[in-house]
């Protein structure tokens, strides 16, 4: 009988994010591993199709966001595709893709200073369905211009990740996520001075019918897994004991 | 009755050259290309020639007789170029001309000199345009092309050939006159037949004895080539006189990619522009497609009342022959065509033509990857918009040194085989160039301590390295630069370097920033 009742609330919970406007992934689009993050996100999958947003303060977040992104495409683009990068005031150096696990050669950078016009080329490039991917730095975005890619986006199937870099406060956008990366010192086995696989502090501030969160990652491996500090483990049974 | 004119070019190299180059006119200069180690002349213009040089001699002899000869070297397939242009030219004359052998040209002129008043009138005119663009021809009429070649080459006085007189104007010419090769030409000479009119009434079973190698019974018995062989005399000698029919390959000029759309009333709406294109569009793209071409660049013209020309352009990555997408591509510029009175011809031409490639339609199309027309489309829009400039796609390039590391390519479809280096860290954000650091290291090659960039003090707790990457001499000098992977008290990490070694004068940058 319980196994009865589990079943009927996960076939209510489908229903209701339906309601919600939830949509499944499109047949085209892979599944994303991320852990434990993955269980934020409506029926634990990571949106596609959608607009992602990275609050970057500063440039080592953007570096940190790239990464990120870089991570996440990697999955994306295994089976081929081809994705944009459009920036304008930072450049992406291509081999530094290669070490996760992309090839260069099926991205087209573009770099352009006017925002009127990377916004336009950010419009343009999400309602492409022949891509499978945009990476976009619109500097900072309202809620007119928000809901202006994220119906492009809707449209299209393509997966938008705008790059924040000049945002002052955290206005209402309607994106699906947003999130904020910043990096973290990496450890090494023995504490070697040497430095270790890229680590990164993951805040994912707001998405959709989910739950927001904070993650330790570290990319290794050829994917993101989830670090287990002293300190992490210490909220854990801070949580577990109220 | 037919009427054939023969156009020679005695020195059609040399011109080409003097016309490109005036000085050269009234100097002898030959024109050379390389044979077994020396230089064989090709061609020698007309002083070289009053001077006896001659084509085939080697360029040291020449240059033995007269010393001052200038030496040129020849373009390679520059009289077949020459001649088919000309050829396309001549259509002026006629609308049947052939390019006939590598100095001349055949014009199927019956017919066509009456509307220049005569032959008189007609080859006047040949000569004095062709002369006009600095080329010496030597230009004969006749009923046949087989006369008409033997005049233009072998009768200097003589030029128009009277209709059903050529048999009387090829007597006194020699046996070479009748487009036979070495070998025939010299058993005639050798059979003291000089002339034309030696042997011309032999019976035709005597000349097949003699000439049974190079006559028509070889022709006649290799069946499988319908052509007979060049040197074949009894044809040459029926060709010239009429008797046997010869074929000429008239050269048929490319039509032009461009359509045309006059109005009757001026147009001077947006509107009424977007139709006109549309409609030309439509039918060149109809044309493409049969053909199986696409359009790379075109041109849309708008000839206003006023004698005013607009234009807009447009270019694609891929061949192209969707109407819609192209439509697309220049409503992005319509804003910029100015009406003014009104527009009363739209020309659409299309400037750069290439072949079409089409992809094969496949139900799924998500992996197509960088070779979706949707992306070839996308892409057109929007370097037509934001500048072709503006998009790059990198391939590894075989260097090192870190801004040289990638290139730039254009294409969408060029790979290489070059892999890409990861065997070293290399950060994901790279500055355009590096930006100045103030740096306290501890001792020398060893990462340093600490660094100041933009204000920041950054401690570093971690640090991999040097690499040392050699400035390229042969491309650019310069210093060497050490490379350091740090990461500081915050974690983020960056990529440093140091110019120069330890004891000169050095600096330390920041190129880079890691994940």
């Amino acid at each position: 009988m319980p196994a009865l009742k589990a079943d009927i609330i996960t076939q209510l919970k489908k229903d209701i994010l339906a309601l919600q406007g939830f949509r499944p992934l499109l047949h085209k689009h892979s599944r994303i591993e991320l852990g434990t993050i993955n269980h934020s996100f409506p029926d634990s999958q990571f949106p596609l199709g959608v607009n992602h947003e990275f609050i970057c303060n500063n440039n080592e977040s953007l570096t940190a966001s790239s990464g990120f992104i870089a991570g996440i495409l990697s999955t994306l683009l295994k089976k081929g595709g081809a994705a944009l990068w459009i920036s304008s005031s930072y450049t992406i150096f291509p081999p530094a893709l290669v070490s996760f696990g992309i090839n260069p050669a099926q991205f087209i950078f573009i770099r352009l200073r006017n925002r009127n016009q990377i916004l336009w080329t950010i419009e343009e490039a999400l309602k492409c369905e022949g891509l499978t991917a945009v990476v976009g730095e619109p500097s900072f975005i309202d809620l007119a211009i928000s809901r202006r890619l994220q119906l492009a986006t809707e449209q299209s199937g393509v997966t938008g990740f705008l790059l924040r870099t000049k945002q002052q406060t955290l206005n209402t956008t309607a994106c699906t996520c947003r999130w904020q990366i910043h990096p973290l010192q990496s450890e090494t086995e023995d504490g070697l001075p040497e430095v270790g696989f890229p680590r990164l502090k993951v805040e994912l501030l707001k998405v959709r019918s989910g739950r927001p969160g904070k993650w330790e990652i570290e990319w290794n491996n050829g994917s993101f897994n989830e670090v287990i500090t002293k300190h992490s483990s210490a909220i854990d049974e801070h949580k577990e004991a109220v | 009755m037919k009427r054939f004119v023969s156009i020679w070019f005695p020195y059609l190299k040399t011109d080409w050259f003097s016309v490109r180059q005036p000085l050269l006119r009234e100097l002898p200069f030959v024109v050379v290309v390389p044979d077994h180690g020396r230089k064989l002349i090709s061609a020698a213009n007309e002083q070289a020639v009053k001077r006896s040089i001659n084509t085939g001699m080697v360029a040291a002899d020449a240059k033995a007789i007269y010393p001052l000869l200038q030496v040129i070297d020849d373009e390679p397939g520059l009289s077949e170029r020459l001649l088919k242009r000309m050829a396309e030219w001549s259509i002026r004359f006629s609308p049947c001309v052939a390019v006939d052998g590598d100095d001349g040209l055949i014009i199927d002129a019956t017919g066509c000199s009456h509307l220049w008043g005569g032959d008189k009138f007609y080859i006047e005119d040949i000569i004095a345009r062709f002369h006009k663009h600095g080329y010496t021809v030597r230009v004969a009429i006749a009923d046949t092309i087989g006369a008409a070649w033997a005049v233009a080459r072998f009768n200097k006085d003589q030029s128009i050939i009277e209709p059903g007189q050529h048999f009387v104007a090829l007597l006194s010419l020699p046996g070479a006159a009748l487009r036979l090769d070495d070998e025939t030409t010299d058993r005639l000479n050798k059979l003291g037949l000089r002339q034309v009119k030696d042997f011309i009434n032999m019976p035709k079973a005597a000349l097949r004895r003699r000439f049974l190698n190079h006559g028509d019974t070889k022709a006649q018995r290799n069946t499988k080539s319908s052509k007979p062989p060049l040197g074949g005399l009894g044809v040459r000698i029926n060709q010239a006189l009429g008797l046997e029919e010869e074929m000429i390959q008239p050269v048929i000029p490319v039509e032009p990619y461009q359509e045309r759309l006059p109005c009757l009333e001026p147009i001077a709406t947006a509107t009424g522009i977007e139709i006109a294109l549309q409609r030309l569009l439509e039918s060149l793209c109809k044309r493409l497609k049969q053909e199986g071409k696409g359009i790379r660049g075109a041109l849309f013209k708008c000839y206003r009342i006023d004698g005013k020309i607009e234009k807009i352009s447009i270019g694609t990555i891929r061949a192209s022959h969707h109407v819609d997408h192209l439509f697309r591509l220049f409503a992005l510029k319509i804003g910029a065509i100015e009406p003014a009175l009104g527009i009363e011809l739209f020309i659409l031409h299309a400037t750069k033509v290439e072949d079409h490639s089409p992809l094969q339609e496949k139900i799924w199309n998500s992996e197509a990857g960088l070779h979706d027309e949707r992306i070839a489309e996308l892409l057109d829009r929007l370097s037509c918009k934001i500048g072709i400039d503006a998009i790059h796609r990198y391939l590894p390039d075989e260097h090192y040194w870190p801004e040289r590391s990638v290139k730039n390519v254009l294409s969408l479809d060029e790979t290489t085989i070059t892999e890409w280096k990861v065997n070293r860290p290399r950060p994901l954000q790279l500055l355009e160039r590096p930006e100045y650091i103030e740096v306290t290291a501890p001792i020398p090659d060893y990462p340093p301590m600490n660094f100041r960039y933009k204000g920041k003090l950054h401690t570093i707790k971690k640090a991999d390295g040097p690499e040392r990457i050699e400035q390229e001499w042969w491309i650019e000098e310069g210093q060497h630069r050490d490379y350091y992977y740090v990461e500081d008290q915050e974690g983020c990490r960056y990529w440093l370097f140091r110019l120069g070694h330890y004891d000169e004068s050095y600096q330390w940058f920041v190129h880079g920033f890691f994940v």
